[in-house]
């Protein structure tokens, strides 16, 4: 049962990180939609 | 022959599914009240997706000679409307430019978005949950008649260890990631049908964010979870003949019976290359929506369903289009995986007496073992009794 818990832990993990590294390798919706200079953020 | 039919099959059934309605002609509409424009009888008979005649608007795409001199009160505006350029535009009768940027800018207007929406709210929630519902009713059918599948003579009380713990890992983050993304997707795809009626919309808005980001996030433990199954056990999951005389028994469901098998048998096989093949294909259509645009790959599937099947499926697809077909497959492979994992849940759980703790702890009663993967049993000794492991 240890190993279950772990797993759904580790997807949650995974699922937590997969934002900010995707945004390090460059990949972000609003700049596939917009330029930096009309972005808010 | 026997190709050609499967492909008449296969373009007969793609007609069904995205022509819901059979293309019946609209009835002729009086539009002198709107001087020709269209009315809400041409709006309404083409979200009914009837045939219309659309050559008063494609043919209707202003006139520059009769623009009215600049000199004139009006002449400024040229001898088109805006709404001439925009029929203009959506009947591609014109080479516009526009400075919006993105990887779908150049699409201004895209007509598919009503079949696609009443596709998706129509036949895929319907025959999808239907066929969830019918899979749990028939399970719980079976349960009643057939009872839960007993060890025969009772466990042993001696284990063999039948998963490593990252083989368990791997199964956990696959299924812990699956279950996360049925739910999270139904809610998505059935929230505004059956929850926003419950819950009101702005609880349903702070639940769809919710799932929305959880179902976009947790994809990636699915895929890594597909890919560490697939490699440890691809090798175990090669048919052969021994499937054969297993299925032809049903596995001994019914009977009582227990064919042989080796680590897994021909039903656990079809599982595993079902969520394989399935998973696969529903991490394709899946990354082609999280990445809008970027991965398109309808166009060029069909371009190859063509050549094998000879059909006539369309090769040349909008950026908006491609989406449509990736959300809409997304969703039916989706529902077919739901269905097979709600099976295995069933089997591997309450069904079977004993099947659950190969996955939970790792270990097996060696009875079990015996009755239901009695090669693989056999295998194991023999590697222990040359100083081995399982």
């Amino acid at each position: 049962m240890k190993v279950m818990i772990s797993a759904f832990i580790a997807a949650l993990v995974i699922a937590s990180l997969a934002p900010p590294v995707l945004n390090q390798f460059g990949w972000s919706s609003a700049e596939q939609t917009s330029s930096e200079s009309v972005r808010l953020d | 022959m026997k190709r050609k039919l499967l492909g008449a099959v296969v373009l007969a059934l793609a007609t069904l599914v995205f022509n819901p309605v059979w293309a019946q002609e609209a009835p002729a509409v009086d539009r002198t009240s709107t001087g020709g424009a269209q009315t809400l009888e041409d709006i309404l008979a083409r979200q009914k997706q009837l045939e219309i005649d659309e050559s008063f608007r494609s043919e209707n795409l202003g006139n520059p000679a009769n623009a009215a001199p600049i000199s004139g009160r009006l002449g400024t505006l040229g001898g088109r409307s805006d709404s001439d350029i925009y029929r203009a535009i959506r009947y591609n009768k014109i080479d516009p430019s526009t400075q919006a940027r993105g990887p779908a800018a150049d699409v201004l207007i895209q007509d598919g978005g009503i079949p696609w929406y009443k596709l998706r709210e129509g036949p895929v929630i319907t025959y999808g949950g239907s066929a969830i519902l019918a899979i749990i009713a028939l399970l719980a059918v079976f349960y009643f008649v057939r009872g839960r599948i007993k060890i025969k003579g009772g466990p042993a009380g001696t284990t063999v260890e039948r998963f490593k713990a990252i083989e368990r890992f791997g199964h956990w983050l696959l299924a812990g990631s699956f279950v996360a993304l049925a739910i999270t997707g139904l809610i998505t795809l059935m929230g505004r049908s059956f929850l926003i009626p419950v819950m009101g919309p702005e609880a349903f808005a702070t639940l769809a964010a919710g799932s929305k980001w959880l179902h976009n996030n947790i994809a990636w433990a699915f895929m890594l979870g597909l890919v560490m199954t697939f490699f440890m056990w691809v090798a175990h999951n090669i048919p052969n003949k021994l499937d054969w005389q297993w299925l032809k028994v049903g596995g001994g469901i019914f009977t009582n019976a227990h064919p042989s098998a080796r680590k897994f048998n021909a039903g656990q096989k079809i599982v595993f290359w079902t969520v394989m093949l399935l998973g696969f294909s529903v991490s394709l259509s899946g990354l082609s929506l999280l990445f809008p645009f970027e991965i398109p790959m309808f166009a060029k599937t069909f371009g190859v369903v063509n050549t094998v099947l000879g059909t006539d499926l369309p090769t040349v697809l909008t950026p908006h289009e491609e989406m449509q077909y990736a959300n809409i497959w997304h969703s039916i492979v989706a529902f077919v995986l739901m269905v097979a994992i709600i099976a295995h849940i069933y089997i591997g759980s309450i069904g079977m007496e004993g099947a659950f703790d190969a996955m939970g702890n790792g270990k097996v009663d060696l009875e079990w073992a015996r009755q239901h993967h009695d090669l693989w049993v056999a295998e194991v000794e023999a590697k222990q009794g040359k100083g081995g492991s399982s």
